[in-house]
């Protein structure tokens, strides 16, 4: 099993990178909001400044994506001052923390004191402790010393045991990962030393696959050009690699032979992963550094034989332990609501309690002038030479004492035990959950993942699902399809896989061939390979060369089993990028190597080399990426490619209008089809132009301020009067099942919501393909650019859906789509509008949103969450969809290709977006029923003691007796009723899997709250009060008058109690195992043993009470009489509601038992389509 | 009602996905991952529910009547006398009467047997509005002491009578103190009925609770005498009426075992009792009750349990007797319902 709580250090990192923002995706509308993101994510520490400007307003506008670290100077008091190569002097002023690192909680001394402390973070455990200690009280002492904290401190013990063990395995790992060796450099060699003795400004050399003991600014690679290439997978879990780049300032500076010097200046530890912001002085040059000059603890470094770097930041310092903190947590619906029960059970225990000290005194009122000699009483004591009062405080104060003492024996009103039980209970479940073949990726290898251990229940009760859509309903594994080259449409109906050996590249007589293969278009491989001969050969000439070069891909040749074979294998930030290198590389344009100065890329058999003069990232501003190169026919180009929105404004439209006309004309096709459109352009750049470009560039680059948007402003300017090369269209399949799932899900009556950052035709396109909408749908669509259009179109908008359904309501209903956009939920969210569009988004059946940034993801979620009470779920799987996900009810990661941020902010983590039909209708099911069944039954089980034990107070002159000893009823909730209820919540089903996916509409259960609420509360407790008096008045009118003895009738009530609770627990119960066969009747024989045990010790007033009371034949005429008379009225309600109302469950019951085989084959070729999906979508 | 519910674990299911191969290792704890453990799912349907009432129904019934009859077999003579064995003069003022040593407690009083009594009789003392399980009482002993005598002097839940100048009192506490001390003697015509006042305590008592080597220490000395003495050269486990006392009374209402007759007494015979009446019930409003009973396999002379089974048994019948009408009014074919149908209720909800 899984280990449900991550300890490790280093994959709990709150990581916060959108997938989009290194991928140059499409339309870019997907990371305008990373930036805000992030600040909402690493929000504690400093993204504070950051998000307070973005989360103002949910639009995509807020979001800057300026590079802040370039932005000020760091002034010297907010620095952290680093000398290089000189610890001692590093560390004289400030002591900064060594690199050992601890992710244990506690030592040896600290564990006792701690871990009692967070313990009595509980509340349940306090009122607990206040019990126990008011119980040391010599006036209120009801119960022995030890039997009073016995049951406290047998539950801090189990879970003090289970801290430290835990923790013993923290320390272990802490232990192992401090005495790794490291390379240091002391007194001008490389010598080993172990992890936890490196110092901040120590210089450390890392070889390729190495793990970085801390994070540290790179001086020098093994690469010429200063290029590291590192894995984050620790860090964010993104298996690509990452390029970092030494200064070339400390390129050349061999450490070993000269020495270095120098000074960096960077900011105080933050927990910031892809910020960084510090200067660095050598030999009197000063320059900046950025995220890209340093490497952090955790990653490993690849394809790079070595580095060499000077450590900034150590142990607890360094980002991954700053990072190292676990996901908030949340409650589920179903604890809320039976807090407020919990609040209903304090006042009725008030209320006894009150009844009981009122009884009190008023029989102390009556009595008061024969209590002193009373022998059951007697208030004065003779024994000594002077008559006092023998304990007794006064009249008010004896009221006041019986209220207390009162509290104390009826305690356990409240269920201390019920939090408990529903910790294993939800242990249990989330083990069954993860243990479950049907929610096991296999193409992933991956298991479900339980990350968040107190919601389970709530998976049974979701009314909204918003999903992302790129790598949730869609598999994020793009392949390239159409292209439109200046005009021409290429599209993929006629392609085919091309023979491998078609265009063999050769390097030092061995081939190389791309990783993955990647379907051709005949026609367009022919222009291709007529080359440049052609017009269109021409184009297409460009055009690839755009794709191969304008890029961030590092290639990365593998080699194989076979000999003289390599593979390359595109590694890069962007699966979109990587499927254009793909592409090209299919059609002929290899790219065989890149470092930061140059890339080769093989044109059908000739290597040619083009310098990398410049290169423009990403970003969410410009939504386009520029590459400037100098070809090798001397000619200096600039490549762009980005999303459509961004270049047509940056085309020059006098060029050829007809091309752009038609190219525009199969953008909106592509897009249609539900493919990933980018559009390629390119311009010459003459040598005054690239001249200005280069020093503009060069002047940026440098610049200590403002980098970012200087840099962004030299981008803008040399990406203008582009001619239009063509249009690349990638296919981003969809998963398997999805639209299967989507069905069920409808039909289970939840919304399906998606909210994507695609283009609004791509994200209709994919809603048609996944079923989500269908041709009878009327579909409402909002666009607008202000405020008043808004206003207005909502309002038409709802008018219309009021015409619909008013035609509609005689006949089928019409259901009615929303689609709306990313700009028009700017001036939506968070002003008066929202309820407008609450409104009009609920009377819809499909609302589908487009181009939404992260931030308004969650604007979204909070829009329904915040006005009903329905439950939400939100589904993602990169960083864009954290913020969703941590604002919804319930969060589900998707571990699939976009690292890993998703997951660890998510609640439950999963490989397909279908398992979620498993997930909710059948787990999500059971555990709600489970979990509602439990809460009620353990309501039951301690109010009926309670009551047992108050109808006796009644006659014991309100002097709180208990017949039943002082064990007994501590161990009443910890033996004799734990175990069965426990099981229970674990193993019982009301319905089998297969009923449950066949009929989804018994998902309702959970919408109706059917298993729990107000109403099966009071009908429980009314059944309580019945049953305890049932318990308790048969052996009173039977034994009235007789010789039995306080002792004898405890014993009864006691075994009383116990059965009837089992065999209440045991007529609820619905499929019995042999578990819970054994946990119940077990139950009965344990509780049989303990009583026969405590009633052997002779010290005990009730030495041999059962053996006397169960020789007699009235003890098992009352105890049957009992049961019996117990149980008939639940027993006839039950059967009676089962007969005269029955509800969904109850029939599904009832067909799954007697339905004919024939109905169940017909449900299994209706349940392949889910659980198999078929082969084409 | 019962069928088992066993399921093939891979395939046959038609929806379970293939196994993985390193998940196939046992059969059993696979089916327990995947929460397909053989079970039964019991259905009730009206058959089943019109029979287990009638079942209940017809087994109650019998055992109403037997235990009805067993109650009624019983023989028991009742006799309040706390009021009788008070001369005319202290009617007013019983307290001082019960207080005062110098008057004679001694009183003769006459029981008529009504019904033929059938050897053993138990006599038994009644005491009503005596909360003998009051908190204060109840832990006012020390179960220690009274097997280990002085060499266990952790007393003081015995408190208010632990010590006595000084001296610890075994058995100590309010239990012994307030130990009932009123004696009967009983004789038919002329000739004394001999009372067994052996064995009236729990074997299991006397064995181990009371010390064999304990003897009354320093016992009702004080100032204010509650009940009984005891003999101090007797040890506890021979003080059987100290015994039965100190097993504390479940209710205020309660009878404890005082001796046997072992003769029958015929019926409409005169029984002549001398009661001397030593114990102080007056101060609190206590009833003090004579009962000589015969006993059944049930007990003593209640008829609630019998009157309970039977009406149990009858509501049993006659709410099988509904369900069936229900049934035959208004059926239910479970049996044929086919899950089409069902889909369509729930559809139409």
């Amino acid at each position: 099993m899984d280990h449900p709580f991550p300890h490790s250090s280093l994959n709990r990192i709150g990581s916060s990178r959108s997938k989009a923002s290194g991928r140059n995706s499409i339309d870019g509308s997907d990371s305008s909001g990373a930036i805000a993101n992030l600040g909402n994510l690493a929000f504690s520490v400093e993204g504070s400044r950051l998000s307070a400007s973005t989360r103002q307003r949910y639009g995509s506008r807020g979001a800057r994506s300026d590079g802040f670290a370039s932005q000020k100077e760091i002034s010297d008091e907010d620095a952290r001052l680093i000398y290089i190569n000189n610890p001692e002097k590093t560390n004289k002023k400030f002591e900064f923390t060594g690199n050992s690192i601890r992710t244990a909680k506690y030592s040896i001394l600290t564990f006792l004191p701690r871990n009692l402390f967070e313990q009595f973070h509980r509340v349940a455990y306090i009122y607990f402790l206040v019990i126990a200690i008011l119980n040391q009280l010599p006036q209120l002492a009801v119960f022995g010393r030890a039997a009073s904290i016995l049951p406290l401190a047998f539950v801090l013990l189990v879970t003090a045991i289970k801290d430290a063990y835990e923790d013993w395995r923290r320390h272990r790992s802490d232990r192992i990962e401090n005495n790794r060796m490291a390379t240091v450099m002391l007194n001008g060699h490389f010598q080993s030393k172990k992890w936890k003795n490196i110092q901040v400004g120590e210089i450390i050399k890392v070889c390729a696959n190495e793990t970085l003991p801390c994070d540290m600014v790179l001086l020098s690679t093994s690469d010429p050009t200063g290029v590291a290439y590192v894995q984050t997978i620790n860090l964010d879990g993104e298996s690509n690699l990452k390029t970092r780049y030494a200064k070339q300032e400390t390129l050349s500076r061999m450490p070993e032979k000269e020495g270095i010097e120098g000074l960096i200046k960077c900011e105080h530890p933050n927990r910031n992963i892809y910020g960084f912001m510090a200067n660095m002085d050598i030999d009197g040059k000063r320059f900046s550094l950025g995220p890209s000059n340093i490497i952090l603890r955790g990653c490993e470094i690849k394809n790079t034989a070595w580095a060499v770097g000077v450590a900034v930041y150590t142990g607890q310092e360094t980002k991954v332990m700053l990072n190292n903190s676990g996901a908030p947590s949340k409650r589920s619906r179903l604890e809320t609501h039976m807090n407020r029960e919990i609040v209903l059970l304090s006042l009725f225990l008030i209320v006894l309690c009150t009844i009981v000290s009122t009884c009190a005194g008023i029989w102390l009122r009556r009595h008061r002038n024969e209590l002193d000699f009373m022998p059951y009483y007697r208030r004065k004591d003779f024994s000594q030479e002077k008559e006092e009062n023998y304990n007794y405080y006064g009249f008010v104060m004896e009221i006041f004492f019986t209220f207390l003492m009162s509290v104390i024996v009826f305690q356990i009103m409240i269920p201390i035990s019920l939090y408990i039980s529903m910790e294993l209970v939800r242990l249990g479940q989330a083990y069954f959950m993860i243990q479950d073949t049907w929610l096991f990726d296999e193409a992933s290898n991956s298991k479900f993942q339980c990350r968040a251990l107190n919601i389970n229940e709530d998976l049974g009760q979701i009314k909204y699902i918003f999903s992302d859509k790129t790598g949730t309903l869609t598999e994020n594994k793009m392949e390239f399809q159409c292209a439109s080259i200046q005009g021409v449409d290429y599209n993929g109906k006629k392609a085919s896989l091309g023979e491998p050996d078609d265009h063999p590249v050769i390097v030092e007589r061995q081939v190389l061939r791309p990783k993955m293969k990647v379907k051709t278009n005949p026609e367009l491989l022919q222009v291709v390979r007529s080359g440049k001969k052609s017009k269109e050969g021409k184009h297409a000439y460009d055009y690839f060369l755009a794709l191969a070069a304008c890029n961030t891909i590092v290639p990365i040749i593998v080699e194989t089993q076979e000999s003289g074979l390599r593979l390359i294998d595109y590694q890069g930030e962007s699966p979109d990028e990587q499927a254009l290198v793909y592409a090209a590389a299919a059609y002929g344009f290899v790219l065989i190597e890149r470092t930061s100065g140059h890339i080769i890329i093989d044109v059908w058999g000739d290597r040619q080399r083009f310098d990398v003069l410049g290169l423009h990232e990403f970003d969410s501003d410009r939504k386009r990426m520029s590459v400037i190169v100098g070809c090798p026919d001397k000619s200096v180009k600039v490549f762009v490619k980005g999303a459509d929105s961004s270049m047509f404004s940056v085309v020059d439209k006098s060029l050829n209008s007809d091309v752009i006309r038609a190219t525009e004309t199969h953008l909106h096709d592509y897009s249609s089809l539900g493919l990933r459109t980018l559009v390629v352009g390119m311009r010459e750049l003459s040598s005054l132009e690239f001249e200005e470009w280069q020093s503009a560039y060069e002047k940026a680059n440098n610049s200590l301020m403002g980098r970012a948007s200087l840099l962004r402003a030299v981008a803008v300017n040399v990406e203008s009067n582009l001619s239009i090369l063509g249009v690349s269209a990638i296919e981003d399949k969809l998963q398997q099942g999805v639209p299967e799932a989507i069905e069920s899900l409808r039909q289970a009556g939840i919304k399906v919501w998606v909210l994507t950052g695609d283009k609004q035709e791509t994200a209709i396109s994919i809603g048609y393909s996944c079923k989500l909408l269908t041709s009878d749908m009327t579909q409402i669509i909002i666009n607008s650019n202000s405020k008043e259009s808004c206003r207005k179109s909502l309002e038409d908008a709802k008018t219309m859906v009021k015409k619909i359904t008013a035609l509609s309501a005689s006949a089928l209903r019409i259901p009615v789509a929303l689609i709306i956009d990313g700009t028009s939920l700017v001036y939506i969210l968070e002003t008066e509008l929202e309820n407008k569009l609450f409104e009009l988004a609920t009377a819809c059946s499909v609302v589908l949103c487009c181009r939404v940034a992260p931030l308004q993801k969650a604007g979204i979620v909070a829009l329904i969450k915040n006005r009903t009470d329905d439950m939400t779920l939100a589904i993602g799987d990169g960083a864009n969809d954290v913020s969703m996900i941590q604002m919804a009810d319930v969060g589900i990661g998707i571990s699939g290709q976009e690292g890993r941020q998703a997951v660890m902010a998510s609640d439950f983590a999963m490989g397909q977006f279908r398992f979620l039909v498993p997930l909710l209708l059948v787990h999500g099911h059971w555990n709600y029923q489970r979990m509602g069944y439990m809460i009620l039954y353990n309501f039951y089980r301690n109010a009926i003691f309670v009551l047992v034990l108050f109808w006796y107070v009644l006659y014991t002159a309100f002097s709180l007796t208990t017949a039943i000893n002082e064990w007994s009823s501590v161990l009443y909730s910890v033996i004799y009723t734990s175990v069965p209820t426990i099981v229970v919540g674990v193993l019982d089903k009301d319905l089998g899997r297969r009923t449950l996916l066949k009929y989804p509409q018994l998902y309702g259960a959970g919408h109706r709250q059917e298993c729990y609420n107000s109403k099966l509360f009071w009908l429980t407790m009314v059944d309580t009060v019945w049953q305890s008096a049932v318990i308790f008045y048969i052996p009173y009118l039977a034994y009235r008058h007789g010789t039995v003895d306080g002792s004898s009738m405890g014993d009864l009530w006691t075994l009383a109690v116990v059965i009837l609770v089992n065999i209440h627990l045991a007529m609820d119960v619905i499929r019995w195992t042999w578990l819970t066969h054994a946990a119940i009747w077990g139950s009965i024989v344990a509780t049989f043993v303990c009583v026969i045990i405590i009633d052997a010790i002779p010290q005990l007033t009730g030495y041999w009470a059962i053996f006397h009371l169960a020789s007699s034949g009235l003890f098992w005429a009352n105890l049957l009489a009992i049961l019996v008379t117990a149980m008939v009225p639940r027993f006839l309600v039950k059967v009676f509601n089962q007969h005269v109302r029955p509800g969904d469950v109850q029939i599904a019951r009832e067909a799954e038992k007697f339905g004919n085989s024939t109905g169940y084959s017909a449900l299994d070729v209706e349940m392949n389509t889910i659980s198999e999906p078929p082969q084409e979508r | 009602m019962m069928d088992m519910e066993v399921r093939s674990t891979s395939g046959a299911g038609g929806g379970t996905p293939p196994v993985p191969v390193n998940l196939r290792r046992s059969k059993a704890y696979y089916r327990f991952t995947q929460q397909n453990l053989p079970a039964c799912k019991p259905v009730l349907t009206p058959g089943w529910v019109i029979s287990i009432f009638l079942l209940t129904g017809v087994i109650f019934m019998p055992i109403g009547l037997i235990a009805l009859h067993a109650s009624q077999s019983v023989v028991e003579i009742v006799y309040r006398y706390d009021t009788e064995c008070i001369p005319e003069s202290f009617r007013s003022n019983k307290v001082a009467y019960i207080k005062d040593s110098s008057i004679s407690k001694n009183c003769n009083q006459t029981l008529k047997v009504q019904k033929h009594m059938k050897a053993p009789i138990h006599i038994y003392y009644q005491l009503d509005n005596y909360y003998q399980n009051h908190r204060r009482y109840v832990k006012s002993r020390s179960d220690r002491q009274l097997l280990h005598g002085l060499n266990y002097n952790a007393t003081s839940s015995c408190q208010p009578e632990e010590l006595n100048n000084e001296l610890p009192i075994v058995p100590c506490g309010l239990i012994a103190w307030s130990m009932f001390n009123d004696t009967y003697t009983f004789s038919r015509e002329t000739a004394e009925l001999k009372v067994n006042r052996k064995n009236i305590a729990w074997k299991s008592d006397r064995e181990h609770k009371f010390g064999k080597d304990v003897y009354p220490f320093n016992f009702q000395n004080g100032t204010l005498v509650g009940g009984g003495k005891l003999n101090p050269r007797v040890p506890l486990n021979e003080q059987e009426d100290l015994i039965v006392w100190m097993r504390t009374a479940a209710l205020p209402s309660f009878r404890k075992l005082y001796g046997r007759i072992e003769v029958d007494l015929e019926a409409d015979e005169f029984i002549a009792v001398k009661f001397v009446n030593n114990y102080n019930s007056y101060s609190f409003g206590g009833e003090k009750k004579l009962v000589l009973s015969t006993s059944s396999w049930l007990g003593g002379k209640n008829d609630f349990l019998g009157v309970a089974y039977i009406a149990v048994g009858c509501c049993c019948i006659f709410i099988s007797l509904l369900f069936t009408l229900l049934h035959v009014k208004n059926p239910r074919h479970e049996s044929e319902s086919s899950p089409q149908d069902s889909e369509i209720q729930m559809t139409t909800r």
